[in-house]
């Protein structure tokens, strides 16, 4: 995408206005490098939503847009139901509620360093990762309808977490208005075997190093200080998630002339949030967004089991846990009026300043962690959402690096094995059931995931508070 | 032209197609390129068969039904797929799909399809020749 084509409107805040179907402009946060970096699909697509009945501010690409589909990857866009506003299951994605969370261990490198061989091996043994893979519990159907109400606090409930985790979570660890009964018995089935499981692609569960503290007030409020070694586990919802959005997907298409849509791109599948088949995704997505809570707590217990065996002086509470890809309704303010929007953050992270009342009281006054994930060989990073987002982008802020490289491109250009060897060499260790998986998850098929943040941080989204470097990582 | 499948990029995903004599041809193709994301078919062996059936109201439409018919069966059967029998009867379709479950030892299974989605969806016959069958998956 080239600049000159879009104003710009502010440091990396760039808008093209409105024009043919578009009902609001598209605004796009990205350095020159990020916007001449992102590929004209993603801007294809965010002009498509922009076009989408009862979209209101503006269809939002952050700094890591790519080409997804249906919305980009890295899109934003906030519906109004009074307005004639839409739900789109191409809006959320087929992940729902992918997510990450970050647990401190109160650990120190050194000691960490003194296990880091054993500690791979047993996280890899216990953490169920990759396709075949299953996990230990079994649901039966009305304990699964008993999770899909009640998220991370059913998990808690079961003895898999405690109270101050839900504290962590966002919605309390609990999305509330599930509809268990309207997830098909199809996606229900697909979760029978997979509760607790990390799954594959780019989802992990990694050990990171906080090796560099940007603002250290944040930090000291998030308790993160150089040399802390913390947990960051990234996965979603499974495959209960991914059939619900295959279904639903489907369900919008076929439906859309019925409800007068007429979409741009198929894979735009909407409806009316005041319809009967928009109520039932949001019920069913809910139940999703459930599930992946459920299942990041799990494995947040399994974490915890292997550390208290092998590193007993070990505490892993949780940092915080934000999820991707959503659609929530939330209170913002526009044009001097607070209006109840339905907001889709596909690919983005919700990013709540200061003061914000849906944070914990031990947050509030340092704002929402942002939790950014990475490629494997590079970095993460902690971010603290802003005052300033709420205007910019309906309190919203980058998810990752986004990737620079197809997975096609990426297998043929590395290999599996020179990846963990060349990895190794650096100090990070990688355990995957697949040498093509970690090819395809190369770091260089990644954004520089700095650049993203700097973006970020520069447009006003969020703020940089730390770095976190990889010393273990389990893939899928 | 001989049926054969191959890859497409896609930014973030990976997009499928089949070429064959006959849609159904090609609609399998497409499907070999699906097991093609996960590992090389060739390893996979057609020791066990699955019935498949689905309906869609064009031609598009029932490629990616039988694209996601078959991620359904990937995920609760942990299988893979490496040979198909299928026929289009209009807006019907009726496949056997042959494979085996996974083993992470022979397969190294890459990475797992989380659904087809509608990107890129193209189902076409080039003047009287071949058909071609494609659409991104999700992974």
């Amino acid at each position: 995408m080239e600049p000159r084509k879009l104003i710009e409107r502010g440091p990396c805040r760039w808008e093209l206005p409105t024009s043919g179907t578009m009902r609001v402009p598209v605004v796009v946060f990205a350095s020159p490098d990020l916007l001449r970096q992102m590929d004209d699909k993603a801007m294809e697509q965010a002009v498509n939503v922009a076009s989408l009945p009862g979209i209101v501010g503006a269809s939002y690409a952050m700094p890591d847009a790519h080409w997804g589909y249906g919305f980009p990857i890295g899109g934003v866009a906030a519906f109004d139901a009074d307005a004639g506003g839409v739900v789109s299951a191409g809006g959320v994605g087929f992940d729902v509620s992918c997510g990450v969370r970050c647990l401190h261990t109160g650990l120190r490198r050194e000691p960490l360093m003194a296990v880091q061989r054993r500690l791979a091996d047993a996280l890899y043994e216990r953490i169920p990762a990759g396709i075949g893979s299953t996990g230990a519990i079994r649901l039966n159907a009305q304990q699964m309808d008993a999770m899909l109400a009640g998220g991370a606090r059913w998990a808690v409930g079961r003895g898999w977490g405690s109270d101050a985790d839900l504290e962590r979570t966002e919605e309390r660890g609990q999305m509330l208005h599930a509809k268990p009964g309207a997830v098909s018995d199809h996606a229900k089935k697909r979760q029978r075997e997979e509760m607790g499981t990390l799954g594959s692609g780019n989802h992990y569960l990694e050990v990171q190093e906080v090796t560099q503290v940007y603002d250290p007030a944040i930090a000291d409020a998030y308790g993160l200080k150089p040399g802390d070694i913390v947990v960051m586990i990234h996965c979603g919802s499974r495959g209960l998630g991914h059939q619900i959005g295959t279904e639903f997907l489907r369900r919008m298409v076929e439906q859309a002339p019925s409800h007068g849509l007429t979409l741009p791109d198929r894979e735009l599948a909407c409806a009316p949030i005041r319809s009967d088949l928009g109520q039932e995704y949001l019920g069913a997505m809910r139940a999703a967004i459930n599930c992946a809570l459920a299942n990041r707590q799990i494995l947040t217990h399994l974490v915890r089991d292997v550390f208290a065996e092998l590193l007993p002086t070990a505490r892993l509470p949780l940092l915080y846990d934000v999820s991707h890809n959503t659609c929530k309704v939330e209170t913002h303010r526009v044009g001097g009026k607070d209006r109840e929007l339905y907001v889709h953050r596909k690919g983005a992270t919700r990013a709540f300043g200061p003061g914000h009342a849906d944070l914990p009281e031990s947050l509030r006054a340092a704002g929402q962690p942002v939790l950014i994930g990475g490629s494997m060989g590079t970095g993460s990073y902690v971010l603290a959402g802003t005052r300033s987002s709420e205007a910019l982008a309906f309190s919203s802020a980058c998810h990752g690096a986004g990737r620079a490289m197809s997975r096609h491109q990426a297998m043929k250009t590395w290999s599996g094995r020179q990846v963990v060897d060349d990895l190794a060499d650096r100090g990070i260790l990688i355990r995957s059931p697949s040498q093509r998986g970690v090819a395809e998850e190369a770091p260089g098929a990644y954004k520089d995931v700095s650049a993203v943040v700097d973006a970020a941080e520069a447009a006003g989204l969020a703020r940089k508070v730390a770095r976190l470097e990889p010393l273990i990582c389990v893939k899928g | 032209m001989n049926d054969r499948w191959e890859h497409f990029e896609h930014g973030a995903d990976i997009g499928v197609r089949g070429f064959g004599a006959s849609k159904a041809r090609a609609f399998e193709q497409a499907a070999l390129a699906l097991t093609a994301v996960v590992t090389d078919p060739e390893r996979v062996v057609a020791r066990d068969s699955v019935e498949i059936s689905c309906e869609a109201a064009d031609d598009e439409l029932l490629l990616v039904a039988w694209l996601n018919a078959l991620v359904y069966e990937m995920a609760v059967r942990r299988m893979l797929f490496s040979r198909f029998a299928l026929r289009i009867d209009g807006r019907r379709l009726r496949a056997t799909a042959m494979g085996e479950t996974v083993s992470v030892a022979r397969h190294h299974p890459a990475v797992e399809v989380k659904g087809a989605t509608y990107t890129s969806l193209r189902v076409a016959q080039r003047d009287d020749g071949p058909w071609m069958a494609q659409t991104v998956v999700d992974v």
